[in-house]
């Protein structure tokens, strides 16, 4: 064959076409060199910053958080190792035997170990999965020295939350949980621990509203990581910086007593110590136990709280609002002393009832308390006394007195969702319901019914300022790493020193005289009395035919409709020092249900009184030692 | 023309082909081969035996088959050119069903003592057999239509097969070589034309009917096509890669940031950092002057094959290295832009400095009939 090119067209062709491509083959060349020297050169600095970026990562070290104590500097919160096992699938080479074997060591059911053979897949083979938490040190100890058969697993010692009192103080101290997509979007909180997975912040009670000192700020540790994120050794490490120790003016023996004391009525207590507004006891029950949500609570427990008609997880001394009752009194009866509608002599006539406007306002005794001056219109509970004051008082007067005396107004407390009742107003109506104020309205507030509302503290803030004097006011923390927190309210309030001893003498009589409504819940202690005064508050509307057929004895109704038992009291009767109010949830009569409460609980804090001063507490740099300790 | 002796009228035989091997294009095949090993050794993080030593042992059994290939006289190779295509059309025919998977592409041949990827092979045996159809045909068919679809579906035939793998690159090298050699070959301007605007034409069709009742692909399809073709579009899926290796290639700088000092791919962000994305090492190691000496390599071979074929008065000779030399142009002109972000990522190696077996024995082979027509070429 002849294999060599006649010379012609096809030939000159040849050549012209391939000079053709080769040429255009180097104007590509260089092209790519420009491209080149664009990336290269032009754009250097920004891509050399980028490369450092991929190589250098920040790695949060979570703070140890601080730890909260009673005035006594009993702990209250504080943080329990935890010992966890982890295991890194790419060491084990198969992972289902492995952990096999480590069942017969720890105790994890099958559902576990599928959990965590499901987990590995998911991440990649380097990220340790936690596959048991919360062991015993035997355990722990067990994995060890059985660790050459374990490959890939490894044994960590972690923090978490316990709460020894558990249940007594589950609504002061409340439970840290971890993070969720709510609380990341609906706080105003850039710290970067908040982005850790699993972070465990306050999710109610103090533990929430003094997050941020308690939480700590977080260490630092500069890592080299790959693009896939493992990481290749620590750069620089900055260690955490531990929350601050937080003690709170409840005192735990107190506390205790008075949650037994209540038993298991729905309702709440409030103790306050009358020096300087300490809060010594601030009860809600029924309670739970806040242990329980700090690995995320079982359905059955959560079913059962959740439909348990006491509400256990609502704080009853702060968000629990009632009609005071005639607990209400003082507050018409000082309002009516400082506007000179009455003083000390002047006397109503009570046959039983009022009738305003042809509607009947009928008192609690039927029978009438005949003449009655304001002494015993305190003393025996007179309705009929206060409705008639009343009209001529009118509701903005009344009102004025509540808010001076703490109702009404919230006070400042580290706990979520303080409320702050309702002292109503002629504004405040019209509002709201976009009606006029009538009479009715007033007499109904004059006895602390109607739209009148205040909760436990607010009860106790009322007696504590006619106790004292002063506008002494609640106090929950006594100090975030023994720094003391203020206390307020020493000034004295502006009523008339009188008609406060005017009201106090009557308050004493409501115990300690013949025919006053707390007669039976006289204090054990003969050296000491005690002063008070008793609320029986209806939530229902008696109609008429119910009166006819004298239907309105409280235990032949439905829990929900019986009456709310309260009472407020402050003693030693002479020299005040602690204010106490308790409310029992349609418990009926005040005299007989919260009367007595309040006299056990008053008599225990003034026996325990001598030895409630305050402990010091370690401070934060302590605090790993301390709940070491623990 | 030897290197060696001028004016030599007769073709050489025995041992003194040796003497009239195109010595430059060897030795720089050996170059490119050495900056493999170096690139290799560093990926690996100072570890010789990963990747670098089997690599330049490859390069030697290549060199050495090259030589082998070189020394048989051209007309053998001429006349097995479809012997060859047809073996390996049967090989990538055995592929699906004999074949061994890796990745997700089925592309394969399990040999006993290795694997081989016939797709690679058949990027030369297309240029060969096409070489082989335009030195026999009388120059007056060369563009008549069915002389036209003839060497269409030589081409074609492969190109589907490897494309079912699936290989996009290796397929897109395929056609394009194919396609050279028939340009070169003299066929008619009007039918590249003419498939220029048909293929135009019809991509212009599919996606404008998109959204349409008459939507010829489904929208995944579509969503897939965009992604495929701006790869920003999805950074952390095929974008990522794109990301790294600029990122890796833009700190490099002028002069780099020096052999093994490069932290990239020392930290594992760059993808298939030992095959396709070699070249983003050598970037961030040695910088832009590192890279445009690559270039100037790759140049210099593609200079030396033009050079040696247009001297050569043997048509199959002229075609066979004028095809080979642009499919190797193809292989890292595609890789460097594909680094780059210039073009769509297509699984295509950097030719000779990348770790693979079977492209190599398949450049080798192919350098090795450059060197047959260069020693055996008419005097």
């Amino acid at each position: 064959m002849n294999r060599l090119h006649k010379p012609g067209l096809l030939r000159q062709k040849l050549i012209r076409r391939s000079v053709l491509l080769g040429a255009v083959q180097g104007v590509l060349v260089f092209g790519l060199g420009v491209q080149m020297h664009r990336i290269m050169a032009g754009q250097n600095r920004f891509f050399r910053l980028l490369a450092e970026e991929n190589r250098l990562n920040i790695r949060l070290i979570p703070p140890v958080r601080g730890l909260v104590f009673d005035r006594l500097g009993q702990p209250v919160a504080y943080n329990g190792p935890n010992y966890k096992i982890d295991m890194v699938r790419e060491q084990a080479k198969n992972p289902e035997t492995v952990l096999r074997r480590l069942q017969t060591l720890v105790p994890i059911s099958d559902e576990d170990i599928a959990t965590a053979l499901e987990k590995m897949q998911k991440y990649r083979g380097f990220v340790p999965i936690t596959v048991a938490q919360n062991l015993d040190w035997q355990h722990i100890a067990a994995v060890s020295i059985n660790s050459p058969a374990l490959p890939g697993i490894t044994t960590e010692l972690g923090h978490h939350r316990i709460y020894p009192q558990a249940k007594d103080f589950a609504h002061i101290v409340g439970y840290v949980g971890p993070v969720s997509d709510h609380d990341f979007k609906n706080r105003n909180d850039d710290d970067p621990l908040l982005l850790i997975p699993q972070f465990q912040i306050g999710k109610t009670g103090v533990e929430r509203r003094i997050d941020v000192p308690l939480r700590g700020k977080a260490g630092v540790e500069q890592i080299e990581v790959n693009s896939i994120g493992r990481v290749m050794r620590v750069l620089k490490r900055e260690e955490p910086d531990p929350g601050a120790n937080v003690q709170l003016t409840i005192d735990n023996r107190l506390q205790a007593y008075a949650f037994e004391r209540l038993g298991n009525e729905s309702g709440s207590a409030v103790v306050m110590d009358l020096r300087n507004g300490d809060l010594v006891a601030l009860v809600s029950a029924p309670t739970f136990d806040p242990n329980k949500f700090v690995h995320g609570i079982s359905v059955t427990d959560w079913t059962e709280i959740n439909e348990n008609k006491y509400k256990p997880m609502l704080n009853k001394a702060i968000t629990g609002t009632y009609p005071p009752g005639s607990t209400y009194k003082m507050v018409t009866a000082l309002a009516a002393l400082r506007h000179g509608i009455v003083d000390k002599g002047t006397s109503h006539r009570c046959n039983g009832f009022v009738e305003v406007f042809g509607r009947r306002f009928h008192c609690w005794n039927r029978r009438g308390h005949g003449r009655v001056a304001l002494h015993t219109s305190l003393k025996e509970s007179c309705d009929v006394y206060y409705y008639k004051v009343s009209q001529e008082l009118g509701i903005e007067r009344m009102s004025a007195m509540a808010r001076e005396l703490g109702l009404g107004v919230s006070h400042e407390l580290d706990l979520p969702a303080v409320r702050s009742g309702l002292v109503p107003t002629k504004s405040w109506k019209k509002e709201t319901h976009d009606r006029n104020w009538v009479v009715g309205d007033t007499i109904n507030a004059s006895i602390g019914q109607g739209f009148v509302l205040s909760s436990p503290v607010q009860l106790a803030v009322m007696t504590a300022r006619i106790a004292t004097g002063t506008k002494i006011s609640p106090r929950l923390i006594n100090a975030i790493d023994n720094r003391p927190q203020p206390v307020k309210g020493r000034e004295p309030i502006n009523i008339e020193p009188d008609h406060l001893e005017t009201v106090r003498k009557a308050m004493w009589a409501v115990v300690n005289e013949r025919g006053g409504t707390a007669g039976g819940s006289r204090l054990h202690r003969r050296d000491v009395e005690m002063a008070g005064k008793t609320g029986t508050s209806q939530v229902r509307y008696i109609t008429r035919e119910e009166r006819e057929r004298g239907v309105f004895r409280n235990e032949d109704l439905p829990w929900e409709r019986r009456d709310h038992a309260l009472f407020i009291g402050y003693a030693p009767a002479d020299s005040p020092r602690f204010a106490v109010s308790v409310v029992v949830e349609h418990g009926g009569s005040g005299s007989k249900k919260a009367a007595p409460v309040a006299r056990d609980i008053l008599q225990k804090a003034l026996n325990l009184a001598p030895d409630m001063n305050y402990r010091t507490v370690p401070n934060r740099k302590t605090a790993e030692r301390a709940s070491e300790k623990a | 023309m030897s290197y060696f002796e001028h004016d030599v009228r007769t073709v050489p035989t025995g041992i003194s082909k040796v003497l009239y091997l195109n010595w430059p294009l060897a030795l720089l095949l050996l170059a490119l081969a050495l900056t493999g090993f170096l690139m290799l050794y560093s990926v690996a993080g100072g570890d010789i035996d990963h990747w670098a030593v089997p690599h330049i042992i490859r390069f030697t059994t290549g060199f050495a088959i090259m030589l082998v290939v070189a020394f048989i006289p051209l007309d053998f190779w001429c006349k097995i050119s479809p012997i060859a295509y047809l073996v390996g059309l049967v090989m990538l025919l055995a592929v699906p069903y004999a074949g061994v998977s890796r990745g997700g592409a089925q592309r394969w041949l399990d040999l006993g003592f290795s694997t081989l990827q016939p797709s690679e092979l058949m990027k030369i045996g297309v240029v060969m057999v096409l070489a082989f159809y335009y030195d026999g045909l009388d120059e007056r068919r060369v563009s008549r239509p069915f002389w036209v679809l003839l060497p269409i579906m030589l081409i074609l035939l492969p190109t589907i097969l490897v494309l079912q793998q699936p290989d996009l690159g290796t397929a897109i090298l395929i056609m394009a070589g194919g396609a050279v050699v028939m340009f070169v070959a003299g066929v008619s301007w009007w039918y590249f034309v003419a498939v220029t605007l048909g293929i135009t034409l019809l991509l212009t069709g599919v996606f404008a009917s998109r959204g349409t009742e008459y939507q010829l692909l489904e929208d995944y399809q579509y969503k897939r096509i965009e992604t495929f073709l701006d790869p920003g579009s999805d950074p952390l899926g095929s974008g990522y890669h794109i990301t790294q290796s600029k990122i890796a290639l833009g700190s490099g700088g002028i002069t780099g940031r020096g052999f093994m000092q490069g932290t990239q791919h020392m930290l594992d962000f760059l993808p298939e950092k030992h095959t396709d994305f070699i070249f983003t090492t050598l970037g961030e190691e040695f910088g832009f002057v590192g890279g445009i000496t690559l270039l100037v390599l790759y140049s210099l071979i593609m200079t030396f094959c033009f050079a040696s074929a247009l001297t050569n008065r043997d048509r199959f000779g002229t075609l066979l290295a004028i095809g080979v030399s642009t499919t190797f142009f193809f292989y890292f002109a595609v890789n460097i832009s594909m680094v780059m972000g210039l073009v769509p990522v297509v699984g295509v190696p950097l030719p000779l400095v990348s770790y693979g077996g079977s492209a190599m024995l398949a450049l080798m082979v192919a350098f090795g009939l450059v060197q047959s027509a260069h020693i055996h070429r008419p005097r």
